[in-house]
């Protein structure tokens, strides 16, 4: 049978020369489906079962509870302002759920087609396989965007961001900065009008505030509507107007203006942990977010310590600011840093990533405390950008060489302080 | 930071007192097919051969002494490098010299013995005493060919007849896959071994340091009890049982030191021609491996012809007969021999065929350093059925701190692979180029995920080093 299925795709296979790239194509896809049957030779005889493929699919599925709550909450923060179903996440499931997936399959396949096709291109031209290594970008590019990015947007990001991030420094493994934060920053500093504010965090509203109405598509109206009524469930309708007193404003954006009072008036703490508020699709729920780092970690896939100490790096500099205490925002308690914005995301999926981070154990430690240090003080202090970590990543990505080089440096004297 | 202050290099310690290095990093690889533990005397090997390029460091044309057709005695010489026409090199067996082969460029690469029934050792006019200078001794090793026994580190080359090494160091037991028990093999010959190490605390300025299994198994006395010696326990996970590792933790090799290293055999060869008076190059081998029916330690002689040695094992249809370890040994056929500083031969599955999305869910178990998959989570005790799949292609260097979390060394192997690479000398030398072989980072090379050539990288770096004369 399994002799048949490769026989038959082996006559499919493409002439390496004629067309490369639908060879390319072919190969990645022959790799994914089977194993290569290559064998060792010089050098190890056995091989560890991991490889570049499983190690990417285990971070991809880390990301899947973080796709799944991102989703219910597009559905549910458009729904919330509108002042329908507003207490359970689970209230009107059917609406939110397929809300959210109109919302994000456009912005998950834009961002794997359009990302896959650049890495296809660039594999075919140098002539070497399909890497994995955007597997994992193109599962974090839509978790790291705000939920109505416009798409053409999203597609100058991504190709952007691989082009100039990756494949001009080689390909996987040889990119200096983060690729996703690389396309996300692109989409702020390129699209500053587009992108900001407390508009572009709630899908499918007029204008988020006073006046605004719900906006729907023909899909919503055309298609998933007599669906949902041959069941008898609720459906969309186009006659609802914002709630009074909505802003749409994400925490980071009200504490910046009031500190945690301000956060207090339109949020309470649990909502915030349990992640029932607007925001990047993937960064709002906690507990979701802390499964899939833990999963990361009990694989030995992601660096514990530079979890651990981007953690205590932000609590340091947090508790240096509740002593300062120069305004409202500095007040904020270093626990509540952890349910605001997308620290927990960042540090899970974005500082561990392990070709832009330090490579030595001790290099890491000193990486990531320094980004929770800096994170923290742009967060706090920046008036423009209520969030720090994309730029502290980004900023010690850069730096992480040179970190790498003093702990390698310290290693070298001591060992040639022996020689004379 | 973390297990590095426990793995520091230990120094030098009183006289008697056990010292016990206990190593935090490695990882074993627990497979199918171990020896039972009983040497069998009665294979009969018919072919043994002295294969040149075993012996790192030598000239690829040795001047040759003897011709196709002639009879040797054990322990006769067979040729010599032209650069040091004072080491000798022997035969391990008597018997008539039936083929030279050449390789590329006619370099020598075996010289074919089939061996007599019994064998015949060559005699000698006088073995010095151990009270002699250290340079008859050496005149003497060197001219009875004992002197190819010893290993020069940095770099494992033939020892350099000019330099007086630093220290000694001898591992006592192996953590390689399905490696063989040296208490089985010294066994019997205890005396020998201790005359061995008689010797060579002779041959040093330094010391001779005797690495013990500190893992909670019996140890030979042989070992325990060695007299004359520095002896240091290791516990831990392999690589703790190789050499240079061990060599890290007692004393590290600094730039322009020269160290020697023995296996167990070697040092019991070397007592064998003090206490008796004839090279004995026996050898008990371990042939271990999943694809052998009748896994077994034989008794046999150095470079012993592996067909002959695996007849009555029965070999498995589509398998690989690697002499050494799995990790750091190397293929060969059964046409081929055993390397002479092997005492093992692992027989294992060739993984020569697609797995349906085997990078995903595979269908057997495998093993793994990290924990992605139900064998590496559970904590069974599991053994597995390894084959030489790669289980995956090559790309580039993705995950960092792989290659340290098995390697229990002070040293960065990502970043010394990295300068050979890029051919930056003085960062070789800094990482520690000197400090390892291919074996120690052999594990490193198994857990790499993306399946780099680790051992055949630090080899060219090697041969870059010995071409600029570090």
């Amino acid at each position: 049978m399994k002799e048949k299925i490769i026989s038959l795709f082996k006559r499919m296979e493409p002439d390496k020369e004629k067309s490369p790239l639908l060879h390319t194509a072919y190969d990645a896809f022959f790799t994914f489906a089977f194993a290569p049957n290559s064998v060792t030779k010089d050098g190890v005889h056995i091989r560890d079962g991991m490889d570049l493929k499983r190690t990417m699919v285990i971070v991809v599925i880390a990301l899947q509870l973080c796709y799944l709550w991102g989703t219910l909450n597009i559905g549910h923060q458009h729904f919330a302002a509108l002042g329908l179903y507003q207490n359970l996440i689970l209230e009107g499931f059917h609406l939110k759920l397929f809300y959210g997936l109109v919302q994000l399959l456009p912005i998950w396949i834009v961002a794997h087609v359009v990302g896959l096709g650049v890495e296809f291109y660039f594999a075919a031209r140098k002539k070497h396989a399909v890497e994995e290594g955007f597997l994992v970008t193109g599962a974090l590019i839509p978790l790291i965007m705000p939920p109505d990015v416009p798409l053409w947007i999203l597609a100058f990001s991504i190709v952007f961001a691989v082009i100039i991030g990756k494949e001009a420094f080689g390909g996987t493994g040889m990119n200096v900065v983060n690729i996703a934060l690389l396309a996300r920053v692109f989409v702020f500093f390129a699209y500053p009008a587009t992108i900001s504010g407390d508009e572009v965090w709630v899908a499918g509203l007029t204008k988020a505030g006073p006046g605004g109405m719900a906006d729907y598509g023909w899909i919503h109206l055309q298609v998933l509507n007599p669906i949902f009524e041959s069941f008898g469930w609720d459906t969309f309708n186009q006659g609802y107007a914002v709630v009074d007193g909505y802003s749409g404003a994400t925490p980071m954006a009200l504490a910046a203006k009031g500190g945690w009072a301000a956060v207090m008036e339109h949020y309470t703490p649990g909502q915030m942990f349990w992640g029932l508020i607007p925001g990047s699709i993937g960064e709002t729920s906690k507990p979701f977010i802390i499964i899939g780092a833990l999963m990361l970690i009990g694989a030995g896939i992601a660096s514990w310590r530079i979890m651990v100490s981007m953690s205590l790096g932000m609590v340091f500099m947090a508790l240096i600011f509740n002593m300062w205490g120069y305004n409202a925002f500095m007040e904020i308690p270093w626990y509540y840093h952890f349910s605001m914005g997308s620290f927990l995301f960042a540090m899970a999926f974005m500082a561990t990533d392990p070709v832009t981070a330090a490579s030595t154990n001790r290099g890491k430690w000193i990486y990531g405390f320094l980004i929770g240090v800096i994170g923290l003080i742009v967060r706090v202090m920046n008036p423009a950008y209520p969030e720090g970590w994309m730029l502290a990543i980004l900023l010690l990505n850069v730096f992480a060489p040179l970190i790498d080089h003093f702990v390698l440096q310290s290693n070298i004297n001591k060992r040639m302080k022996h020689v004379q | 930071m973390e297990s590095r202050i426990a793995e520091a290099p230990t120094a030098d310690s009183p006289e008697g007192e056990p010292v016990i290095v206990k190593l935090k990093r490695g990882f074993d690889v627990h497979l199918y097919g171990e020896a039972p533990k009983k040497v069998h005397s009665e294979v009969s090997v018919n072919r043994f051969a002295v294969q040149a390029p075993n012996y790192l460091g030598l000239a690829p044309m040795p001047k040759l002494m003897v011709e196709e057709g002639q009879h040797v005695l054990a322990g006769e010489a067979l040729f010599f490098d032209k650069n040091r026409p004072e080491v000798l090199f022997v035969a391990p067996v008597s018997g008539e010299l039936i083929a030279i082969n050449r390789g590329e460029r006619r370099a020598i690469q075996e010289l074919v013995i089939l061996a007599d029934r019994t064998i015949q050792y060559r005699t000698y006019d006088k073995i010095p005493s151990l009270d002699s200078s250290r340079e008859e001794l050496f005149a003497f090793l060197q001219e009875s060919g004992a002197w190819s026994l010893f290993r020069q580190r940095p770099y494992n080359l033939l020892a350099d007849p000019d330099a007086v090494p630093r220290d000694i160091f001898i591992s006592t037991f192996d953590t390689a896959p399905l490696a063989p028990d040296l208490n089985l093999v010294v066994s019997g010959r205890e005396a020998a071994f201790q005359k061995g190490l008689d010797v060579l605390v002779k041959l040093t300025t330094g010391k001779v340091y005797l690495g013990l299994d500190a893992r909670g198994n019996a140890v030979s006395s042989a070992f325990s009890q060695a007299r004359g010696v520095q002896k240091i326990g290791f516990k831990g996970k392999h690589p703790a049982g190789n050499v240079g590792i061990q060599i890290h933790h007692i004393r590290p090799i600094r730039s322009r030191e020269k160290v020697w290293t023995l296996g167990v055999q070697e040092v019991i060869t070397l007592g064998t021609l003090f206490l008796e008076g004839k090279y004995d190059a026996s050898r008990i081998v371990a042939l271990t491996g999943s694809a052998l029916d009748k896994p077994a330690y034989v008794r046999t002689y150095a470079g012993a012809n592996l067909g002959d040695l695996l007849k009555n094992q029965g070999v498995a249809a589509n398998s690989r007969i690697i002499s050494g370890d799995v990790l750091s040994g190397k293929t060969k056929t059964a046409e081929q021999f055993l390397n002479v500083y092997d005492d093992q031969v692992s027989v294992i599955p060739e993984g020569n065929d697609y797995e349906m999305f085997g990078w995903l869910a595979p269908m057997s178990a495998r093993p793994s350093t990290s924990r992605t998959f139900f064998s590496g989570i559970l904590p069974f005790g599991w053994i597995y059925n390894a084959t030489t799949n790669t289980h995956g292609e090559k790309r580039a260097f993705v995950m960092t701190g792989q290659y340290e979390d098995v390697l229990p060394m002070d040293i960065f192997p990502q970043h010394l692979l990295k300068a050979i690479i890029t051919n930056d000398i003085e960062r070789i030398e800094g990482l520690g180029i000197h400090e390892v072989v291919e074996e120690d980072l052999a594990i490193c090379e198994f857990a790499c995920t993306s399946k780099q050539p680790l051992q055949k990288i630090l080899r060219e770096g090697i041969d870059m080093m010995i071409k600029e004369g570090l």
